[in-house]
């Protein structure tokens, strides 16, 4: 992998280093080796957690990206709490208020919410709240208003889709059956959908915010490089333009593992509201 | 022979008459959604000015003039003003929306026609070939889509020619994943043990009934698909990988205007409006067709 | 005082959908008297189904509207009542079993959270006191295991055990009507006979009165005293269950009981009435039945039929009409005659 995109070693010694030094380098670094030997190499050190030293600092890879894990986790938990605080109370009143004008005004918010990339919303942010009005640092961290942009942005493509999916969602299931024997018990309005609509819903929206993840964690990436948030991402984003492999390796491995534990994270609540598969 | 003749025209006027009618049957459907229409008339729009618009800019989109660098929107003929190199921004908007259907439409070309033969060979041959084949799609799904391109990139290099084929490789799962679903259920339809009790062959069934009723999801996944690459290329660019400068590109637009954010407010909105308007266009164009063609899907 | 539980008079609803209207029903009148089993028979889209839906409430708010014509419970209009004051009503006086036991319990919720919903909104009682009732109700409807299956999931029930369930849900709180959508439909043939017997058994047990909504004649002959029968948002005829059977005076429900696969012969073929129902954007004047009537006449096309009763027999047809009666017999007379 590391030999794909050419050799290394060029980066990291001038141009016109003598011969020798370059193979006294590269033999140390033990690029000198067969490109499967490298890579065999590789795979038996990555599976017990050693993803080699970063090529610039020598530093262990892995530490240097565990480091780095507050940091994302503080950002990417913040900003899936705001979108989910925000986009189902949206989601089920859009679906409950069908085809009002908040609904009407919600669905537009959605589409177009969807079509926002997000790194562009961060640079929109930091025009209005720091450049314009002062408001706001426009990157770093160290305080909560560090994390208010930096949240806002990741937080908003999420909140789009999913205000757009509780809503259909809770269309649905206020067509079932069961909904309407409910009302024939005289259940409360507010009842029925906080309630029984709600849990019924949650079935599908787990699922959708668990695949959702990833995209979430994707958009850390960005979100980290736009405000200079010293989290995985960034650290991932410098190693690549570095072309300091291990450490790349190293987050994304991190990442995938955080995104598994996700999903089974997922898999358990999923379990927890739907009866059918706890009872199995 | 002379018998054969007139059926052979027979058929090819019904056909005729057939494709006529689907494209009657598209446009009273589009004409009865506005949302649809308006994603259909943004994406004819993108689509007229990525082939024409070499000849509809009013200025070399590459022409540096330092003597003009920074014009704010509306001064010296400059409608969206200029940049940090004094080219004209408007022209390289024009210019970038080639770049961006280029890469929209090539990508979806080759990450679905990968995908859909992959899903084909593991929904309709099952077995050990399903097995191997979704296990590498599942390690693949659980990389965030964006950072495998960021990271493919990275490691094969820049330009356009790169990105189209890191996107490609990031893409192909969803396609995989979507038609091996399609084939599995396709299956276990009737009509299709019919074809087995009436003795057709496995090819025969493949090519005459399963990959016509693929027709639909493949058209719908695709043009959901292009709006996500846009997307993604233009973050890649931003990030500095992808199409590289001085090809304009909306991203990479957005990454050199990011350093002037506190004096030239225009070098960062203009691109991300035009990155904003198309992807909203080919979104609700796809989900228009998606509605249209498959009802059963209709909402999410 | 009548001696009526339930009385609808000269219903009229309509229904919306963007700029077209229908209107499903047109001028139903009927009533249930205390402790009787009424019949509403009728093939599907005849109207029974919103019919009940409007007499509990539950018709879709803003596609739907109840245009003229009253719903009397007890003497008392609920036809235009607040979303609040019926909510008082249902699942207490008036309850309802649906069609679907499948899909009509939530699947994500325990039988017994489910159940304690009418008695939470009705009644004031603790925990236990829910708890307990419930449990007996469920030995009253005939589950054994009440204990158990009080916190079981409707998945982990077979049909019948549903309806029974659908059924004590309905009776929790001792409803003073009771309406019954085609309860049997969607099970088995052996288990459809253990629910209606259930519900005659509770019905007597619970002094309440059953509004029995079918399709089924056979069911109609073993559970009802009274029927009603509808056709295309109409009744057409309404009479004692016996009379009925003995001697069906209109057209369409002649054609009702001659499809009626019979017990004693085997018949080639099935008897059917040509034609289907007409949807509620193609009635104009005449009878809805007269473009299927075997018996049609010009005038049939023309005019709407009035009500024409014979005794407690009503039924909305011209030839029960005595006018139309006469010139008919005068002209068998000269039939036979010449």
């Amino acid at each position: 992998m590391i030999r794909l995109s050419g050799d290394p070693t060029a980066l990291f010694l001038p141009p016109d280093a003598p011969r020798e030094q370059i193979e006294e380098y590269r033999e140390k670094l033990g690029f000198n080796r067969p490109i499967y030997v490298q890579y065999g190499d590789f795979m038996v050190n990555a599976v017990q957690g050693d993803f080699g030293q970063s090529l610039r600092s020598r530093e262990d890879a892995l530490p240097l990206v565990l480091d780095r894990l507050p940091a994302t986790f503080q950002l990417a938990i913040s900003a899936l709490v705001l979108s989910l605080l925000i986009s189902i109370p949206l989601g089920v009143l859009s679906a409950f208020r069908r085809n009002s004008i908040f609904d009407r005004i919600a669905v537009a918010f959605t589409v177009l919410g969807q079509a926002v990339p997000s790194f562009w919303l961060g640079l929109l942010l930091i025009y209005f709240f720091a450049a314009q009005l002062n408001m706001l640092p426009s990157g770093g961290a160290g305080s909560i208003t560090h994390l208010i942009l930096p949240m806002v942005t990741l937080a908003a493509y999420s909140v789009a889709r999913f205000t757009r999916f509780t809503r259909s969602t809770m269309l649905d299931v206020l067509r079932k059956d069961y909904i309407r024997t409910a009302k024939a018990s005289g259940v409360p309005t507010l009842r029925l959908i906080g309630r029984y609509a709600l849990k019924n819903s949650l079935i599908p929206i787990i699922t959708l915010v668990a695949l959702d993840l990833g995209t979430l964690l994707g958009g850390a990436v960005i979100t980290e490089v736009v405000f200079a948030w010293p989290g995985i991402g960034r650290l991932l984003m410098q190693s690549l333009m570095n072309r300091d492999f291990p450490i790349v390796l190293a987050g994304v491995f991190i990442i995938a593992l955080i995104y598994a534990v996700i999903n089974f994270i997922a898999d358990v609540l999923y379990a927890y509201v739907n009866p059918q598969i706890r009872v199995k | 022979m002379t018998v054969n003749i007139p059926k052979v025209t027979h058929t090819t006027q019904s056909i005729k008459a057939k494709k006529q009618s689907a494209v009657v049957t598209f446009f009273s459907n589009l004409l009865r959604s506005w949302t649809g229409m308006v994603g259909f008339l943004i994406m004819i729009l993108l689509l007229f000015i990525s082939i024409f618009g070499q000849w509809i800019v009013p200025y070399d989109p590459l022409l540096a003039d330092f003597g003009k660098k920074l014009l704010p929107p509306m001064t010296d003929g400059h409608l969206l003003g200029t940049d940090q190199l004094g080219r004209d921004i408007f022209s390289r908007i024009i210019l970038g929306a080639r770049v961006s259907v280029i890469i929209g439409l090539t990508t979806v070309l080759i990450a679905g026609t990968f995908g859909t033969i992959v899903g084909i060979i593991s929904g309709y041959f099952r077995g050990w070939v399903d097995v191997i084949l979704m296990r590498i799609v599942d390690v693949q799904l659980s990389f965030p889509f964006i950072l495998l391109v960021l990271v493919i990139n990275a490691i094969i290099g820049s330009g356009l020619r790169n990105i189209i084929i890191s996107l490609a490789i990031g893409g192909w799962v969803i396609f995989a994943r979507v038609i091996r679903s399609e084939v599995l259920a396709l299956r276990e339809k009737e009509f299709i043990t019919a074809c087995v009790a009436t003795g057709v062959t496995r090819i025969g069934i493949l090519f005459k009934h399963i990959l016509p009723n693929l027709f639909t999801p493949i058209i719908i996944l695709s043009s959901l698909q292009i709006g996500t690459y846009i997307i993604a290329e233009a973050s890649v660019s931003f990030l500095g990988f992808g199409v590289q400068p001085p090809e304009p590109a909306w991203g990479n637009m957005l990454n050199e205007g990011k350093d002037y954010i506190f004096s030239s407010w225009w070098l960062i909105t203009f691109p991300g409006i035009a990155i904003m308007i198309t992807a909203l266009g080919v979104n609700l164009f796809g989900d228009w067709l998606r509605d249209t063609l498959d009802p059963e899907l209709k909402g999410e | 005082m009548s001696d009526k539980v339930l009385q609808v008079n000269d219903l009229r609803i309509r229904f919306r959908n963007g700029k077209e209207t229908s209107q499903p029903i047109r001028g139903v009148n009927f009533h249930v008297k205390k402790g009787e089993t009424l019949g509403i028979v009728g093939e599907s889209g005849c109207g029974k189904s919103v019919t009940s839906l409007s007499v509990m409430g539950l018709l879709p708010i803003k596609t739907s509207e109840i245009v003229s014509g009253e719903i009397l419970f007890n003497n008392r209009d609920i036809s235009r009542l607040k979303e609040k004051e019926y909510r008082k009503l249902r699942g207490n006086e008036i309850s309802m079993i649906f069609q679907e036991p499948m899909t009509s319990l939530n699947p994500v919720f325990t039988i017994g959270e489910q159940l304690s919903e009418p008695l939470r909104q009705h009644k004031k009682m603790s925990k236990s006191e829910i708890r307990n009732n419930i449990i007996a109700v469920l030995k009253q409807v005939g589950l054994p295991r009440a204990e158990q299956i009080i916190d079981e999931y409707p998945h982990q029930l077979s049909g019948g055990m549903r309806q029974r369930v659908m059924i004590s849900l309905a009776l929790l709180c001792h409803p003073k009507l009771m309406i019954a959508d085609e309860p049997t439909t969607a099970l088995d043939v052996t288990i459809q006979a253990q629910i209606l017997e259930l519900l005659k058994e509770i019905k007597v047990k619970n002094e309440m009165s059953l509004m029995l909504i079918t399709h089924d004649l056979s069911v109609v002959a073993e559970m009802c005293d009274r029927v009603v029968v509808m056709y295309a948002g109409e009744v057409v005829e309404e009479a004692e269950v016996n009379e009925l059977f003995d001697r069906p005076l209109h057209p369409y429900t002649q054609g009702l009981m001659k499809s009626l696969p019979s017990n004693n012969e085997r018949k080639s073929k099935l008897f059917s009435i040509d034609g289907q129902v007409p949807k509620p954007s193609e009635i104009g004047e005449g009878c809805v039945f007269a473009n299927r009537c075997p018996f049609a006449f010009e005038k049939c096309f023309a005019e709407t039929p009035p009500a024409f009763n014979r005794g407690k027999h009503i039924s909305k047809c011209w030839l029960q009409d005595p006018a139309v009666k006469e010139v008919m017999q005068n002209e068998e007379r000269s039939i036979v005659n010449s």
